[in-house]
């Protein structure tokens, strides 16, 4: 547990809660084909989020992460237990966002393997209390709720705080309205990106970032001393040999 | 012995050689573990230590009946574990099993405890996983007593109570071995090993090192927290993975194929990323020495170096090359420079003789203040 002049340090250092600071987004896109409409949506949800902070006089800093490049990293962290250098810089910018932008293609009828795979080597506390929008794309409409039944409880174990709006683009979103700003699709973007960015500016100040014990993978990054275990947290060994006589 | 030791310790997996398709026999392979063994007394190094395990690919089921080979054909090799199974053996038979040990090997015993990789080994031996924890609390805790105290009465959780028994033979001299305890990732164990003033060891492979640093980090502060000396004199091993040749190249060349094939590892990242991102050292024997002297920047001065070089199916012929390599130039230089600039108040390696000095000291000590008291008294 943490101290009270811990949580209040924690908040003190939330940048969501320092008005001077930018909001730190992450946006991250299971796109495969290169240019992809996954992206594209990552792009359009983080521009709606931005535009959303902008209206209450706050700047978002958004770094967009694709995870066809770390694709091969993923997998060797999958087999080895631990995430190599650029994966780990990636997790743990993940566990320190004030808020997080996630689409994935849905294929056979659920989020990719890519995309599941990146969360699974994911610290399985890294996002508790973390905003979170959801969104994916696929060819046809008929996929749409899989944002419901695949990711939005994928995201409810991770204990985030997902935006009640989740955006799905088909194919024939794209395009077929002349102005497409001012369209179905563009509105849901708007509206998931004004949650978000509501939810980032009110967040509660998020417990156990990134660097809990019993992550899913052995500690990635680099492990300062800050890193190390809190003494606190540590229960006497007296503590665990009376536990056995109760 | 010096201030530190150095042996090596191996899983005993029987794995199909890569480049050759050839599978050892499980008899050649327990052979061959004691070849290593006695390869490791020949050529100078001082710690062997065997892995303990019950299912195939592994053949050493029962550790001390392999180290009391050993201790018959060796002189000087301290014997270990890396690990005895804490929560699936009996704590009543670790006690009985390494104390015979002990008198046979003259005292050259000591062991490294542990709770193994293997979940499903729980039921094999009766026990149930959801308990690994305190099983690993109250065995222990017991076999401390066993060791301790000549007559033990004693009621738990996991094994039937005891009696007015005595654990037998007694450890050899009254001092039992020197127990560490080996974790990878369990905070708990840690504190366990501070708690009693053991040793701390991490297999320090496989996995990058700041994972290890915050173990042992814990563990030192620990140890000062429960008074048995500061935190730089907790007694700390760590491993290592190895594969030397004389020039870089051959042994990079010569080891690839096995690296990629490997159990736990193999088939993910390449051989140059994982030996940039955990301490594999796959080159010289300068290599081998470079990157060894720098653990004791990550995890301060330390009592034991365990080198892994016998897995992967490896035949026998390139690990007693290893070790050779590792006996003639890469030892004797780190017991030189390890011992450079090392804190005069860090103790050495443990060994029998120097517990059995500190135990007649600390009696020692203990009777010059009862005598200063009485003494006080009678003039009072």
């Amino acid at each position: 547990m943490k101290t009270m002049n811990e949580i209040a340090r924690d908040a003190v250092n939330d940048s969501a809660l320092q008005p001077t600071q930018p909001l730190r987004l992450v946006a991250v896109s299971a796109g495969i084909s290169v240019p992809s409409s996954t992206r594209l949506l990552t792009d359009r949800l983080a521009q709606a989020a931005e535009s959303a902070a902008a209206e209450s006089g706050r700047t978002v800093k958004t770094e967009l992460v694709e995870l066809r490049n770390l694709a091969t990293d993923i997998a060797h962290a999958m087999v080895t237990g631990f995430a190599g250098p650029a994966l780990a810089k990636v997790l743990d910018d993940v566990a320190a966002a004030d808020g997080l932008i996630a689409v994935t293609p849905i294929f056979s009828g659920s989020y990719s393997g890519l995309f599941k795979s990146f969360f699974d080597v994911m610290d399985n506390t890294a996002l508790i209390g973390k905003p979170v929008l959801i969104g994916a794309t696929g060819g046809t409409p008929r996929h749409s709720l899989a944002l419901e039944h695949a990711l939005r409880p994928l995201f409810a174990y991770l204990r985030a705080i997902v935006a009640p709006t989740g955006v799905y683009a088909a194919s024939q979103d794209w395009g077929t309205e002349s102005d497409s700003h001012h369209g179905e699709l563009a509105a849901r973007i708007n509206r998931a990106g004004r949650e978000l960015t509501g939810f980032m500016l009110c967040r509660p100040p998020a417990d156990g970032r990134g660097t809990g014990v019993g992550a899913g993978v052995a500690g990635h990054g680099v492990a300062g001393e800050d890193d190390d275990f809190d003494t606190d947290e540590i229960v006497p060994f007296a503590q665990h040999l009376a536990a056995l006589n109760p | 012995m010096g201030q530190m030791q150095f042996g090596i310790f191996t899983v005993g997996d029987v794995t199909t050689d890569p480049t050759t398709g050839r599978t050892p026999a499980e008899a050649e392979r327990i052979k061959a573990m004691t070849a290593i063994a006695a390869k490791a007394e020949e050529v100078g190094l001082d710690v062997f230590a065997t892995g303990e395990h019950h299912n195939p690919p592994f053949v050493p089921s029962s550790p001390t009946t392999m180290l009391g080979y050993i201790a018959a054909r060796t002189e000087r090799l301290v014997l270990s574990t890396a690990t005895t199974l804490i929560t699936t053996n009996d704590p009543v038979k670790i006690a009985e099993d390494f104390a015979m040990l002990q008198h046979l090997a003259d005292g050259r015993v000591d062991l490294m405890l542990g709770r193994g990789n293997t979940g499903p080994v729980y039921p094999w031996f009766g026990k149930d996983i959801r308990d690994g924890l305190s099983l690993a609390v109250e065995n222990y805790a017991l076999l401390h007593q066993l060791w301790r105290e000549d007559v033990v009465d004693w009621s738990g959780r996991f094994r039937t109570p005891l009696q007015s028994f005595t654990a037998t033979p007694r450890p050899l001299d009254g001092v039992p071995p020197f127990v560490w305890h080996g974790s990878i990732r369990t905070p708990e164990i840690a504190e366990q090993a501070a708690y009693y003033g053991d040793g701390f060891f991490a297999n320090n492979i496989f996995w990058p090192k700041e994972h290890y640093q915050k173990l042992i980090r814990l563990y030192r502060r620990r140890y000062e927290h429960y008074g048995h000396g500061t935190a730089q004199q907790a007694i700390v091993g760590l491993g290592g993975q190895v594969f030397m040749r004389a020039n870089s190249q051959d042994a990079v060349r010569e080891f690839r194929p096995y690296f990629d094939n490997a159990p736990v590892y193999g088939h993910g990242p390449s051989l140059e990323e994982f030996s940039e991102q955990t301490p594999l050292t796959v080159g010289s024997p300068q290599q081998v020495i470079e990157r060894t002297l720098k653990f004791r920047e990550y995890f301060g001065d330390y009592q034991r170096q365990l080198f892994l070089v016998d897995h992967a199916g490896l035949p026998l012929k390139s690990v007693l090359e290893q070790i050779d390599l590792l006996g003639e130039q890469v030892v004797p230089v780190l017991r030189k420079e390890f011992a450079i600039g090392r804190p005069a108040d860090v103790p050495d390696a443990p060994t029998h003789a120097a517990l059995v000095a500190r135990r007649d000291q600390d009696a020692q000590n203990e009777q010059a203040s009862v005598d200063d008291m009485t003494e006080a008294v009678a003039k009072g």
